[in-house]
């Protein structure tokens, strides 16, 4: 049981911006947050949303060969063209959000939480 | 895996780390060599952290439409990606043998020097020599070697400070349960 990526956006007020990759089937169940790519490949997975600063087209190579569904870019972070297009390309979907980590991951966790009650 | 003959000479530094249960297939290939069913090549540019990740995007979509499950896939890209990385981000360059067999992927990283000053150092989590640039691209955290160790059924390093840098890792599309052993 999961949280539809839908929701999520519409929670932390998320601005799509890969508007050809198909959210309806995104379910995100967890979520993992850091800016070191590394930590990333280690340890997300692909049931998670990846929040995140680090804007650099490796993100979208990380998430896509981890198998990570989404990358949310906090802070309003606003990735250049080419990454988006990367994103389109590797159907990762990008959201950004004016939110800090925190506040994004603090909505996150409310969603998951509210599922079990 | 100290008594096998079938790798380098014995003056290089290198290190080994296979997990339980895979010892003697790993022997096994390295005795016989068996031919691969595809071999796949590419050259890793140094400093390229665009074009870099090529070869394990690739792997990773060959593997897939072989039938490969998910998380093998995941494990496979990861530690090819961070392999590839690592040459992008320490060497003068170097090249990548991808090798696919019917049940496992053998992937071979060697580059152009100038080498690892201390092997057993470099595989400690959070060492790193990484450059301003690779952490500007949210790399050098010093987890690259780790995560290969972590993701891979077998993988072996050699390298001597001013020489090249070999990585061979091997990982079985089938995955075993340690717990049975």
């Amino acid at each position: 049981m999961g949280v539809k990526i839908k929701d999520l956006i519409a929670a932390i007020d998320g601005k799509v911006l890969t508007q050809s990759v198909e959210t309806e089937s995104i379910v995100i169940e967890d979520g993992y947050v850091s800016d070191l790519l590394s930590d990333v490949m280690g340890n997300a997975r692909d049931n998670q949303a990846w929040i995140t600063i680090m804007k650099h087209m490796n993100s979208v190579a990380v998430a896509s060969l981890a198998g990570i569904p989404c990358i949310v870019f906090a802070k309003g972070v606003q990735p250049e063209k080419e990454v988006i297009q990367k994103g389109e390309e590797e159907k990762v979907l990008l959201v950004t959000s004016e939110l800090s980590s925190f506040e994004i991951c603090g909505k996150l966790y409310c969603l998951l939480n509210d599922l079990k009650k | 895996m100290k008594g096998s003959e079938a790798v380098k000479s014995k003056s290089i530094p290198e290190y080994w780390a296979i997990k339980p249960g895979f010892e003697e297939e790993i022997k096994k290939i390295i005795n016989e060599r068996p031919e691969p069913e595809i071999s796949l090549d590419y050259e890793i540019a140094e400093n390229d952290y665009v074009k870099t990740g090529k070869a394990s995007s690739d792997v990773k979509f060959f593997l897939k439409k072989l039938g490969v499950n998910p998380e093998v896939l995941r494990r496979v890209a990861v530690a090819s990606y961070e392999a590839e990385i690592n040459v992008t981000a320490h060497s003068k360059g170097g090249k990548v043998t991808a090798n696919i067999y019917s049940d496992y992927i053998i992937m071979m990283f060697e580059d152009y020097g100038p080498g690892i000053a201390d092997i057993e150092q470099a595989m400690q989590p959070g060492f790193s020599t990484a450059n301003e640039l690779a952490r500007e691209m949210g790399f050098g955290a010093g987890l690259g070697l780790p995560n290969i160790k972590k993701n891979c059924d077998g993988m072996y390093l050699s390298s001597e400070p001013g020489g090249s840098t070999t990585l061979i890792f091997f990982i079985y599309y089938e995955e075993k349960s340690y717990a049975a052993k």
